[in-house]
């Protein structure tokens, strides 16, 4: 026999406790003392690296969170230092970040939207981290850099391209170092045009989400303006798997040259089969049928084999790049963990430090003030050469790598080989371009 | 017409794929009575034989090269691969260069095994519980042997080739008297469509004229009946789970040109060949065989942009909503048995 214990009394003290429970994660931030979000009040500050460690992007979130890792230990003092030697800011000296040693704890993205926002929500709630970086996907940037301008917490972008990140879907908040779709097709048009001339005609085939739809439209842009014609752009499902159905059409469209707006294994798998169909052996009207990709990445022209050999592509960064920085960089993680930097690792190495930097300059972790630090400054030494943050929109601009599939490669490391590094300049845009309209930084927020 | 004619090839070749995975799930519904939501993973396991085999053919021993450097600025160590200096170097690479086909050799053994420790390890014990429970365990199984392999070989795609011999395009239009060039197809497809056709082949000889096959398929329609004879029934059905396994494995074995694997490859074919069973008719072999042939064709005629114009995201649904109508007007399947899942 059972007896119900449920009364009044009882619920309302359930409710006391819950309530509390409920209450505890704002009571911990301990910032409506000072202002701001998670304010550090001990010895340490903690940051929050939020990357897919799981689902299709698991090996990039890895290198990413090796190169988080080394950055954290730079900060700290520990190692060679790596960037921290050839960065054109000399604030930080090794003990962290103002007098703070630095720790860290991890998300896991799973390259989901809604579960990355849970992730980076529960490590500024949970843990208290006073910043966010990471990730490899423009879906889950966006919807990141959107829950840490509610939060009042500063979001350093890891890899997204999509032109979104920093037009409108833009947060006061938010910083992206990454290039983006537009400068893909401002470095790509004029290579392109020298390669294969100026009377092509492109099929496109595209990832049906943000990062597809803005990369599309600024690489028929690019082409288009050097007298390309587009022929088709058809929106393809993510992680269709076999694209077959979707490539066979392109043979008898009149087209020759396909632009694969994929990324990651997709990009992997319909260059593969754009390949197995003979797509590149093919002559149209007596053209040779080219490939384009438009975002490359290490680790995904790995998995892409001898297809990629002469396939041309852009990049944010890479570990073959001849300057100092990169040097630096690339010997401080190869010796770590035996292999060269991947472009997504470099960015969120990069952002890692300029956070740190920014906090130094500004003399404060309140998210306003080093958002401050960070709009329109200016560096050097990281890899990219002369960067700027524009304060307008929280993009970096830099100069971009035109890439192009490695003919005879030597290692497994050696997929990829520097066609040329295009200049800051060419990639440049006015922040009310129509391709980044609709988007408004707002206010930053503090948080608290 | 050449479009139509590449897409009906197109919808084969899937249709092989989903024949081949749907036609193991089937087959242990119809013996055990078993829903496997853990069938996708033996196609992951399969395929990952294909990856081993190319990893222990391309076993190496390390020389330094002074004359070139690494990315630290370290002397190149090049790998070179046992089997050129056990064959030579032309016949070390034509050997890596089959590593697909001769996976098979060693996916038999592998799989079989994988499906008898799978359904005396674990299946087993869930024969008398309801479906559900049948489909929380073999989903969880397959989430296990999916992160395994993740552990293993990461979670990127990796390339497994087809032979060089076997990379090109076929001139298809040629042969049905189309301009030359009209209608090219990859040769390894229709080598895949034509080793499934034969897979299926076998299982159903196997099936229908040895005495094996006899006991099977009368335990299938009356298992109590055939135990009362003296006939172990069970000791017959595990082997039946094992050839399930086998054919589901070399299926990923022999597609891995086509896609290249990662962890979540099964995942990806359990969804819709479990969709084709359903259509095909739980338990119903032809059914699954004819499902599978039939929606792979569907689906690439709604990945047509011409029928995308018409009815923008078809392509992504098409399989669904053909099952949807069978389900509301035959529950039983396109060739299920009278009484199975209508009730």
């Amino acid at each position: 026999m059972t007896s119900s214990r449920f009364t009044r009394r009882g619920a309302l003290k359930a409710g006391a406790i819950g309530g509390a429970g409920l209450a505890i994660p704002t009571i911990l931030r301990a910032d409506g003392h000072t202002g701001f979000t998670n304010a550090p009040t001990g010895s340490t500050v903690k940051i929050g690296f939020n990357v897919p460690q799981s689902g299709p992007y698991a090996e990039e979130g890895l290198d990413e969170l090796r190169a988080q890792e080394l950055a954290v230990e730079h900060l700290n003092g520990i190692g060679d230092g790596g960037m921290l030697n050839t960065f054109s800011e000399k604030n930080l000296d090794g003990t962290g970040i103002l007098g703070k040693q630095v720790e860290f704890v991890t998300g896991d993205t799973q390259t989901k939207s809604d579960v990355a926002r849970a992730s980076a929500q529960q490590m500024i709630e949970r843990e208290g981290v006073i910043m966010v970086n990471g990730g490899s996907s423009s879906g889950v940037a966006i919807a990141v850099q959107g829950l840490c301008q509610e939060a009042g917490i500063i979001f350093m972008a890891g890899l997204t391209h999509s032109n979104d990140t920093t037009g409108k879907d833009r947060k006061a908040n938010g910083f992206r170092h990454f290039f983006n779709g537009f400068m893909s097709g401002a470095a790509l048009g004029p290579v392109l045009n020298n390669a294969y001339g100026g009377s092509r005609r492109a099929y496109h085939l595209t990832a049906d989400y943000t990062w597809g739809w803005t990369q599309q439209e600024s690489i028929q842009a690019a082409t288009e303006a050097i007298g390309w014609e587009t022929v088709e752009n058809v929106l393809t499902p993510v992680g269709a798997g076999d694209f077959s159905s979707y490539i066979a059409p392109v043979m008898n469209s009149g087209a020759d040259v396909l632009v694969l707006n994929h990324y990651g294994g997709d990009m992997v798998n319909s260059l593969t089969q754009a390949v197995e169909f003979g797509l590149r052996d093919r002559l149209v009207d007596g053209t040779q049928f080219e490939v384009v990709v438009p975002l490359y990445s290490e680790l995904m022209a790995a998995g892409a084999g001898s297809n990629i050999q002469g396939v041309y592509g852009s990049m944010n960064w890479n570990w073959q790049l001849p300057d100092e920085g990169t040097a630096a960089f690339t010997r401080s993680f190869g010796e770590k963990y035996g292999r060269p930097p991947s472009g997504a690792a470099h960015t969120c190495y990069v952002q890692t430090l300029l956070y740190a930097d920014a906090v130094t300059r500004a003399g404060s972790f309140n998210p306003c003030a080093v958002a401050e630090a960070l709009e329109g400054f200016e560096f050097d030494g990281m890899g990219n050469g002369a960067t700027t943050y524009r304060a307008e929109d929280h993009q970096c601009f830099k100069d971009v790598l035109v890439m192009k599939g490695a003919e005879s490669p030597t290692s497994e490391f050696d997929t990829l080989e520097i066609v040329e590094v295009t200049p800051r300049a060419q990639v440049e845009y006015p922040e009310d371009h129509p391709m980044f309209a609709g988007g408004d930084l707002g206010a930053c927020n503090p948080g608290a | 017409m050449d479009a139509i004619i590449i897409q009906i090839l197109n919808g084969l070749d899937k249709g092989s794929a989903y024949a081949l995975i749907a036609l193991g799930l089937t087959l242990i519904f119809g013996t055990l009575g078993v829903v496997n939501f853990a069938h996708g993973a033996l196609f992951l396991v399969g395929a990952f034989v294909a990856v081993t085999t190319q990893r222990l053919l391309k076993i190496s021993y390390e020389v330094v090269d002074e004359s070139k450097k690494d990315f630290l600025g370290n002397p190149l160590v090049v790998d070179t691969p046992y089997v050129h200096g056990w064959f030579g170097q032309a016949t070390g690479d034509a050997i890596i260069d089959w590593a697909v086909p001769l996976s098979i050799i060693l996916a038999i053994p592998v799989m079989l095994f994988i499906g008898f420790a799978m359904e005396r390890g674990l299946i087993k014990h869930f024969y008398k519980r309801p479906h559900a429970d049948q489909i929380l365990v073999t989903f969880g199984l397959a989430i296990v042997i999916g992160e395994i392999v993740k552990a293993f070989y990461g979670a990127n795609p990796i390339q497994t080739p087809a032979p060089s011999a076997l990379r090109s395009t076929v001139d298809f239009g040629v042969w049905l008297g189309y301009e030359p060039n009209s209608i090219l197809y990859p040769a390894w497809r229709l080598v895949y469509f034509f080793f499934s056709a034969i897979v299926i082949a076998a299982v159903f000889a196997f099936l229908q004229f040895t005495t094996f096959g006899m006991v099977v398929r009368a335990g299938m329609a009356d298992r109590e009946t055939v135990g009362l004879l003296g006939i172990n029934i069970d000791k017959r059905f595990t082997i039946m789970f094992g050839i399930a396994a086998a054919v589901a494995g070399l299926a990923g074995v022999m597609y891995t040109p086509i896609l290249s694997p990662h962890y979540n490859i099964g995942m990806d074919f359990l969804v819709l060949s479990f969709v084709v069973v359903v259509v095909g008719g739980m338990g119903s072999l032809p059914g699954a065989v004819l499902a599978g042939f039939m929606l792979g064709i569907l689906q690439s005629f709604a990945s047509m942009n011409e029928v995308k114009a018409i009815i923008p995201g078809i392509d992504q649904i098409i399989i669904y909503l053909i099952a949807i109508i069978v389900l509301l007007t035959r529950p039983r399947g396109l060739m299920g048995r009278k009484g199975v899942m209508e009730d």
